[in-house]
């Protein structure tokens, strides 16, 4: 045998090359990741994390009183928490998480011009658009449905009565979340898209969520001193938690957590496609931005 | 069969001609594409990726439509774009693996071309750090890393150079030669300087306004001239005297005597007057126009 010092030199690539579906799977790994901080310095990842941990507390702690009062016979008095009700309750957490990280997702490629890259790829402006979206829903139902589903398993351990009924609400929670992340993440993605420069995402999120709640916490005290409860009702769906709990209220069947149920009659059925105009409104939006910014 | 064809191409954008009616045939090799900023280079790869419609005309790219057969041209050319386009936070690594994926190779294949890749660009241990700490001349080899990463049978280089020092120049046009000889792939390379891409371009396309100057083949930019150049170790000007008594047309150019070629017997002219005064020959040699005479 001649002992031969190779220099491999270039290499070309024969493998396989899989299509478009792949680069559309493999950029949603790549966001839903990013959401989270892996592949990316410790630092990136503390705020996801911690804010992880504190959504899984109330869960957690709510489970853990509720055996200790069925091992004193206390079973009765202590309920867990509603599952249809736990988003509503942590909405300033929810809130938070979405204005740290939808920036993550939909700012860093408009500042950093990676843009670009993308579009030169087999891969249309609406795949990676549909893409981030779907990676952004995802990380957001993963923050909202665990704790859910840990109160569901406590509901289990703990043998609660009628867990028929236990079950139908927690599925009823978990699409629940679904929407709850469709819509929070369009949002957060459409505002951050608008706000690429560093800070000013975080900042935008923050202020369309606390702007909107406010302005209608104030609407419906006012109109409900004026004994003006239809009007409240109807204020309830220009905040988005408020709107999506009426949604979960009227085509979910869950108990109302938000200060307003939708109103009745077709209350119900304009709040559930104002919450459909806004998913498909906010894709088409991100689609317009990001077709603008990759031509440039 | 041409790598690159365009058909009277125009893009117009308001209030300014980018392109106007560009036909051009590139054939595989190294092309360089010269013009002054704002000539219409970016402009016309934007075209040929598909990024940009023009406003009228045709291109083709590897016998595909770029109108029609977007998709297609995409997964055989990479692009290196002229600004900076990387995300801080992430480690080339996972950087160019990602955007191998996005290009439709496996994880396993991705993990190994970004490795090569990146060897073969000249980024070693630093790799595994976050970009947002590199050098220019680093950064400038991640973006060639990402163009090439899914082995491509055309790159788009616009502006390889810029930003780089000499020593870094050098560098990067030696890896477009290489890109263009060892391995294998064709290469459009953008600059405004000239000088540059005489050294690594076989063929050169000149545009101006977005409109052709000229194409055609390095050599034939460099024809010989008809200029014959001598140097001899000392007594120049003696030489040059001589010379000018036998009806030769001489003159000084630093430490080298220029000659117009009247026919063969010139050669035998000056090696013989070199041989009667006695003086010692360095050299003796053809002219060669250079490129920035012809524009001169």
């Amino acid at each position: 045998m001649t002992s031969v010092i190779h220099d491999i030199g270039y290499r070309h690539y024969d493998g396989k090359r899989l299509g478009r579906a792949y680069a559309v799977r493999s950029l949603f790994t790549h966001n839903l990741r990013a959401a989270y901080g892996l592949g990316r310095p410790v630092k990136a990842k503390i705020m996801p994390f911690l804010l992880c941990a504190i959504m899984l507390m109330p869960a957690a702690i709510s489970v853990a009183v509720t055996a200790i009062a069925a091992q004193v016979g206390a079973g009765r008095d202590v309920q867990l928490i509603r599952y249809s009700a736990y988003a509503v309750y942590l909405q300033p957490l929810i809130a938070i998480f979405l204005a740290a990280q939808a920036p993550v997702i939909a700012s860093r490629d408009l500042r950093f011009h990676v843009t670009p890259l993308y579009f030169s790829r087999p891969l249309s402006r609406l795949d990676y658009v549909l893409a981030k979206y779907g990676a952004f829903t995802t990380a957001l139902f993963i923050l909202l449905a665990t704790p859910v589903t840990i109160l569901y398993i406590g509901a289990l351990v703990t043998k609660q009565k009628h867990i028929g009924t236990h079950t139908v609400h927690w599925l009823a929670a978990v699409a629940g979340c679904l929407l709850f992340a469709l819509v929070l993440a369009g949002l957060g993605l459409v505002v951050a898209a608008f706000t690429p420069r560093r800070g000013f995402g975080v900042t935008a999120v923050m202020a369309v969520y606390l702007l909107s709640t406010t302005a209608v916490a104030a609407v419906q005290g006012i109109a409900e001193n004026q004994t003006q409860f239809t009007v409240a009702q109807w204020a309830g769906m220009f905040a988005p938690f408020n709107l999506v709990d009426g949604v979960q209220v009227w085509a979910l069947r869950a108990k109302q957590s938000a200060p307003e149920p939708p109103p009745s009659g077709i209350g119900g059925p304009v709040f559930t496609l104002l919450c459909a105009a806004l998913i498909v409104g906010c894709v088409a939006i991100l689609y317009l931005r990001f077709r603008k910014a990759g031509a440039k | 069969m041409s790598i690159i064809a365009t058909r009277g191409l125009s893009m117009r954008f308001p209030g300014v001609l980018a392109l106007d009616q560009l036909t051009i045939d590139i054939e595989p090799g190294v092309v360089g594409l010269v013009g002054a900023n704002g000539a219409g280079k970016s402009t016309l790869i934007k075209i040929l990726l598909g990024l940009l419609e023009p406003t009228s005309g045709q291109a083709q790219v590897l016998g595909f439509d770029t109108a029609r057969d977007t998709m297609r041209i995409r997964e055989l050319v990479g692009y290196m774009p002229e600004h900076d386009c990387l995300p801080p936070d992430v480690s080339a690594t996972e950087f160019i693996v990602h955007v191998a994926r996005i290009s439709g190779l496996p994880p396993t294949a991705a993990r190994e071309r970004a490795a090569d890749t990146l060897r073969h660009v000249g980024l070693y241990e630093e790799r595994y750090r976050p970009i947002g700490g590199y050098s220019t001349g680093m950064r400038q080899r991640v973006k060639l890393a990402q163009a090439l990463v899914h082995d491509p049978k055309l790159v788009f280089l616009d502006e390889p150079t810029n930003g780089l020092d000499p020593a870094g120049r050098d560098e990067m046009l030696a890896l477009v030669r290489r890109i263009g000889g060892q391995f294998g792939i064709s290469v459009l390379v953008t600059s405004h300087l000239l000088g540059e891409l005489e050294r690594v371009a076989d063929h050169l396309v000149i545009i101006d306004g977005g409109r052709l100057l000229r194409s055609q083949a390095v050599s034939a930019f460099t024809q010989v001239s008809g200029v014959l150049a001598v140097e001899v170790e000392e007594e120049m000007d003696r030489l040059g005297e001589h010379l000018a008594r036998t009806g030769l047309q001489v003159r000084p150019d630093g430490r080298l005597l220029l000659i117009d070629i009247a026919d063969e017997s010139t050669y035998d002219v000056v090696r013989d007057s070199v041989a009667d005064l006695g003086l010692a020959l360095v050299r003796m040699e053809n002219r060669r126009h250079r490129i920035e005479e012809v524009f001169s």
